[in-house]
C-alpha cells in the first residue's frame, strides 16, 4: 500500500513576489491566491517560504485595509489573518532569494526561513513580477537573470535538495527565464514567451488598480477544482489559459523532466499528500517505569534553549569591510595628470597634443 | 630654439614618466585590488576522491562445537580463510568485501554455555564469555541432535553478535573438512548478510552517489522510509486530546522518555544525537470523520484516508527553531467520547493490532486502543462525572513508539531468509548487530555524501571564478578531505567505530564548507557590465598618455628620416 508514482515523502514550496508598490498590487494578490491553494491542499506553512513586499494590505492607499483581494467585487480576501509572509519588503532581495535556494543562509537564521528540503523533496517554485528578455526585476533595484537561476538549480541538483521541482513564472516573456535550465527533473511553466507581455486580468474600481494577472487568475480557476484526494495530472495543467483568454501563449517544458507528464499528479507539487503505511510490528516491554527525583527535572524544566551566547551579541565587533580607495582617489588621479600635462605644455600648445 | 627642445624634450620625459607609472605601479594596484581571493584548495586529492573505492571488512568466527566436527577434521582447525568480492557500481565507484574468517573449536566454558536449555539462554552466557568488538561476528556450530533450537530452524541470531548454525550429521562423517566447510559456506554466507552488510544494503547507501534504477515496490518503499543520515535528529511526543472536557489525560512521558527510549538513543549515541521533547495539544482534530462499524460497535478508520490525516494536524506541531536537524514526530491521538472507541482498518476490513501508521521521513501515529488505558469504560454511562481521568500505559504506547522509530533511523533489516530465528531486540530495542549494520551504512552514506559534496564544490569553484574562497573554507575542505581519507582507510582495516567517526567529521567540515554564507558573494556580471563599468574611469586616463605616446614616437620616426639623408 505505498503511492510510489513519483517517488517523494514531503513538498515544499517558494512563492515570491518581487516588485513592491501600490500600482503592482496584482502581484501580491497573485502570491497569495497561489499560498491559499497550496495550504488549503495542504502544504503546511513550515514547508511554504513565502517572500513578499508586504505592502498591499497595510498601505495608506488600500482603500479596505488589512485586505487584498483577488477578485473583483472583493468576492475573496486573500490575506486574511493567518498569512505567514517569512521575507518581507527589503528582504525580498535576489540574494536571499538565491540563498534560500541554495541553502548558504547564516547559521543564525530560523527554521521557517529555510528551505530544509532533501532529496525526497518535491518542490514548488513561483515567480511573478516584471520581467524582461532574460531576467526577473526584483523590487525595482535589481534583477535576477535566467543563468543565475539555473546555476542555483544546478547547485540544488548537486546537493540533491529535490527530488523533482515544479518552476511556474508569471511576468512578461516568462519563457526566457526557464531557457538556461539543465539540471534533471525540472518542469517550468511561463505565462507568455519571449516577445510576449503577460497581461493583467480584472481591475477593481473601488480599489482602483487591477486585482490579478491572468496566467495566474485561470490558473487558480483550475486549482479550485483540485482537492487532496484528486487525480489530474500536468498535462490539464498545460493547458490553462489558452490564447484566447491569456491573449498570450503559455509555454511549459518538460525534456528535462524523467517522468512523462501525463503521470504526474497536480497534487505531487501543489498538496501535500502523505504516504502512509502500517505499523505491523510492536516491541514487548516489561520494565516498569524507573521514578525519576523530581528535584532534578525541576531545574531543568525552566530553561531556554541557547540561541546565541550573549557576550557574543554585546560584544560583537564591527565586521571587517574590504578597504576601497578613497571616493575622490579616481577623480584627483585624473586632475593630476591633466595638471602635469598642462603645466608641461601649458595650455596654449595643447593643440600638439590633440 | 634651445628652449623649446628642452620644453618638448621635457614633455616626452613627462609623457614617458606617467605612461611608467601608469603601467608598473598603477596596472598591479588595480589588479591587486579588484582580483577575488582565492584560498588554496587541494585540488588533487579532492580529484582522487572523486574516484571512490570502497574497501568493507568483516571479522567472522566460526567456532565448532562438541560432536561437529570428526578428530581427523578438527586435527585441520584452527584456520583462517580470506574471502574477496569485488563490485564495481559505476565508472566512479567501486566496492570490494573482504571476509576473513577464523575457525577454530570451542573451550569448555563455550561448550557449558551451549548445553543451556534454551538459545536465549545460551546466548546470554556466551556473551557473558567474551564481548566481540565492533563489526565482527561469531558463529557456534552446533550438531544436529542439539535441542537448542527448534525443528525447522537451522540459524538463531542472537542479540549481541552471535549466531547459532546448525549443520546436518550427514555431512559430518567420512568427508574432509575443506568439504564440510565448502557444505557450510552458503550458510554462513546467509548469515551474513542479515547480520553485517550486504550488497543491496550498502548500494542503498551510496544513492546519493549513484542514480540506481528503482527496483520492486519494496526497494523503493525501504529506500524512502528511513531518514538520511544527519547529525542529529529531534524527536517529538506528541498527546492529542480533540476533547478535554471529556477526558482528562494523564501520562507519564518523562519516565516512559527515560526507561523505554533512551536506552535505544544512548545505544545508537555513535550514529547521532538525539534531543526529545514532548507536548499536549488540546482541540486538535484528525481531520477524516471516522465510520461507526455497527457489527463490532466500534468507529473505524480506513487505511485509505490516513494519508489525509497528517496534514491538518502538522499545521499545529511545532518544532526547534534554532536547529535544522530532521524531526520525528510521534503522536498519540485519544480519541473524544462521542468517536470512542476508534481502530484502524487495514484493506481487508481487518483490525490493525497495533492501531498506529507511521509516514515515511515524518513519524508515526498511534491511536490509543482501549485495554491501553485505565480507568475508562467501554461505554460511559448515563451518570458518568466528566472530565474522566485517563492513566496511559505508557509500556503499551512506547512500544509501538519504538517499532516506528526503528523503522524511521532504517535500523529494521528485511526478513530474514528461511530457516532463520531471529531474538527479539531486547530491552535496549537494538541489537548488537543490527547496530554493526547500522554503523556499516551509515559510514558508507556519509563518505559517498563527503565526496560528492566536495566534488561538488571544487567544480563549482573552478567554473565560476569570480566566488571569494576565503581561508576558513579552504581550511574546511582539507580537514573534510583528511577525514574522509581516514575514514576509508579505517573502513578498509574493519575498525567500525573509527570510521563512522570519521565519516562524521567528514560530512560536517564539507557541509559546514558547502554551505558557507560567503560561497554567494560575487556572482554572475556579464563582460558588458564590466565593460561599462571600467572604461569611463580609464579611457579618459588612457587616451591622453597614448596619443602623447603615439605623438613621441611619430616625431622619433621623422628624426630618424632626416638623419637618414643626411648620413646619405
Amino acid at each position: 500500500y505505498i503511492n510510489i508514482y513519483s517517488g517523494h515523502t514531503n513538498n515544499w514550496a517558494v512563492l515570491v513576489c518581487t516588485s513592491r508598490f501600490w500600482f503592482n498590487y496584482r502581484h501580491v494578490a497573485n502570491t497569495l491566491s497561489v499560498y491559499r491553494s497550496v495550504k488549503r491542499l495542504g502544504i503546511p506553512d513550515s514547508h511554504i517560504v513565502l517572500m513578499l513586499a508586504d505592502d498591499m494590505a497595510c498601505n495608506h492607499r488600500n482603500p479596505k485595509p488589512a485586505t487584498v483581494f483577488s477578485h473583483k467585487n472583493m468576492e475573496l480576501n486573500v490575506y486574511g489573518d493567518d498569512v505567514e509572509v517569512d521575507y518581507r519588503g527589503y528582504e525580498v532581495t535576489v540574494e536571499n532569494f538565491l540563498r534560500i535556494l541554495t541553502g548558504r543562509l547564516p547559521p543564525s537564521t530560523p527554521r521557517s526561513k529555510r528551505l530544509l528540503s532533501d532529496d525526497r523533496s518535491n518542490i514548488l517554485i513561483y515567480l511573478t513580477g516584471h520581467g524582461g528578455n532574460g531576467f526577473l526585476k526584483f523590487q525595482d533595484s535589481e534583477e535576477i537573470s535566467n543563468v543565475e537561476l539555473a546555476d542555483a538549480f544546478e547547485q540544488m541538483w548537486q546537493k540533491r535538495r529535490y527530488n523533482e521541482l515544479l518552476f511556474i513564472i508569471d511576468t512578461c516573456q516568462g519563457a526566457s527565464m526557464y531557457e538556461r535550465f539543465y539540471s534533471p527533473n525540472l518542469m517550468a511553466l511561463a505565462s507568455s514567451q519571449v516577445g510576449e507581455d503577460s497581461l493583467s486580468h480584472q481591475p477593481d474600481l473601488a480599489i482602483g488598480v487591477h486585482l490579478m494577472d491572468r496566467y495566474t487568475f485561470y490558473l487558480l480557476e483550475f486549482l479550485e477544482d483540485i482537492h487532496p484526494a484528486s487525480k489530474t495530472n500536468m498535462n490539464d495543467l498545460f493547458k490553462v489559459c489558452p490564447k484566447s483568454q491569456c491573449v498570450s501563449t503559455p509555454g511549459h517544458r518538460t525534456d528535462l523532466f524523467l517522468r512523462d507528464p501525463g503521470s504526474v499528479l497536480i497534487t505531487d507539487f501543489f498538496g501535500s499528500v502523505r504516504k502512509v503505511e502500517l505499523t505491523m510490528e510492536t516491541i514487548n516491554l516489561t520494565d516498569p517505569i524507573e521514578q525519576l527525583e523530581s528535584g532534578e527535572l525541576q531545574k531543568e524544566m525552566h530553561t531556554y534553549a541557547d540561541q546565541l551566547p550573549v557576550s557574543e551579541i554585546i560584544h560583537q565587533k564591527p565586521k571587517q569591510k574590504d578597504w576601497h580607495p578613497p571616493d575622490g582617489f579616481i577623480l584627483g588621479l585624473w586632475t593630476l595628470i591633466l595638471l602635469v600635462f598642462f603645466q608641461t605644455y601649458g595650455v596654449k600648445h595643447l593643440k600638439h597634443i590633440f | 630654439m634651445a628652449t623649446t627642445e628642452v620644453e618638448r624634450r621635457r614633455g616626452q620625459l613627462a609623457a614617458l614618466s606617467i605612461a611608467a607609472v601608469v603601467i608598473i605601479v598603477g596596472v598591479p594596484l588595480w589588479w591587486r585590488t579588484t582580483e577575488t581571493y582565492r584560498a588554496w584548495l587541494p585540488v588533487s586529492q579532492i580529484k582522487e576522491l572523486a574516484k571512490l573505492q570502497l574497501h568493507l571488512s568483516a571479522d567472522v568466527e566460526v567456532v565448532f562445537a562438541r560432536g561437529t566436527v570428526t578428530p581427523e577434521q578438527q586435527k585441520k582447525v584452527p584456520l583462517t580463510q580470506t574471502q574477496n568480492m569485488e563490485h564495481r557500481v559505476d565508472e566512479d565507484t567501486a566496492l570490494s568485501y573482504r571476509y576473513e574468517t577464523r575457525y577454530r573449536t570451542a573451550t569448555i566454558m563455550e561448550e557449558d554455555a551451549l548445553n543451556q536449555p534454551t538459545a536465549a539462554e545460551a546466548d546470554l552466557s556466551l556473551h557473558t564469555l567474551s564481548e566481540s568488538p565492533s563489526g565482527s561476528l561469531v558463529v557456534y556450530v552446533i550438531p544436529e541432535s542439539s535441542s537448542l533450537l527448534p525443528q525447522n530452524v537451522d540459524v538463531y541470531i542472537g542479540q549481541r553478535r552471535t549466531a547459532l548454525l546448525r549443520i546436518g550429521s550427514q555431512m559430518r562423517v567420512g568427508k574432509t573438512l575443506e568439504q564440510l566447510l565448502a557444505h557450510m559456506e552458503p550458510r554462513i554466507k546467509q548469515v551474513l548478510h542479515v547480520m553485517s552488510f550486504s550488497h543491496t544494503d550498502i548500494t542503498a547507501a551510496l544513492s546519493n552517489r549513484v542514480r540506481i534504477s528503482p527496483g520492486n515496490k519494496e526497494s523503493i518503499a525501504d529506500s524512502m522510509r528511513a531518514f538520511k543520515s544527519s547529525p542529529g535528529y529531534e524527536i517529538t511526543f506528541s498527546l492529542l486530546n480533540p476533547d478535554p472536557k471529556s477526558h482528562r489525560l494523564h501520562w507519564d512521558i518523562e519516565g516512559a522518555v527515560e526507561t523505554y527510549i533512551q536506552p535505544l538513543l544512548t545505544k545508537l549515541s555513535p550514529v547521532a544525537n538525539f534531543s526529545i521533547d514532548s507536548q499536549t495539544l488540546y482541540y486538535a482534530m484528525l481531520g477524516v470523520n471516522p465510520r461507526f462499524d455497527s457489527s463490532r460497535s466500534t468507529y473505524t478508520l480506513n487505511a485509505d484516508s490516513l494519508a489525509h490525516v497528517i496534514n491538518p494536524v502538522e499545521a499545529r506541531l511545532g518544532s526547534n527553531a534554532a536547529s535544522s536537524n530532521p524531526v520525528l514526530n510521534f503522536l498519540l491521538y485519544i480519541p473524544d467520547a462521542h468517536h470512542s472507541p476508534l481502530y484502524i482498518h487495514d484493506h481487508k476490513k481487518q483490525q490493525v493490532p497495533t492501531n498506529a501508521f507511521h509516514s515515511p521521513r515524518w513519524g508515526g501515529i498511534m491511536i490509543i486502543r482501549q485495554c491501553w488505558v485505565y480507568n475508562v469504560n467501554e461505554f460511559y454511562e448515563v451518570d458518568t462525572v466528566f472530565p474522566v481521568d485517563i492513566n496511559i500505559d505508557m509500556a503499551k504506547v512506547m512500544g509501538v513508539f519504538l517499532a516506528q522509530l526503528r523503522l524511521l533511523l532504517g535500523v529494521q533489516s528485511s526478513t530474514p531468509p528461511p530457516g532463520f530465528l531471529v531474538a527479539p531486540c531486547g530491552n535496549a530495542g537494538l541489537a548488537d548487530w543490527e547496530l554493526d549494520r547500522l554503523m556499516w551504512s551509515r559510514s558508507v552514506e556519509n563518505i559517498a555524501t563527503a565526496t560528492t559534496t566536495i566534488t561538488s564544490l571544487a567544480q563549482l569553484l573552478d567554473q565560476i571564478g569570480n566566488i571569494v574562497i576565503n581561508d576558513n573554507i579552504a581550511q574546511q575542505v582539507s580537514s573534510a578531505v583528511t577525514s574522509l581519507q581516514l575514514a576509508v582507510s579505517e573502513l578498509e582495516a574493519g575498525n567500525l567505530g573509527f570510521a563512522l567517526q570519521y565519516s562524521k567529521e567528514a560530512i560536517l567540515s564539507s557541509e559546514r564548507a558547502f554551505f558557507d554564507p560567503s560561497l554567494l558573494h560575487l556572482l554572475y556580471f556579464p563582460d558588458d557590465q564590466k565593460f561599462a563599468i571600467y572604461i569611463p574611469l580609464f579611457l579618459p586616463m588612457c587616451v591622453p598618455i597614448l596619443l602623447s605616446l603615439l605623438k613621441i614616437v611619430s616625431e622619433a620616426r621623422q628624426k630618424h628620416r632626416e638623419k637618414k639623408p643626411k648620413k646619405d
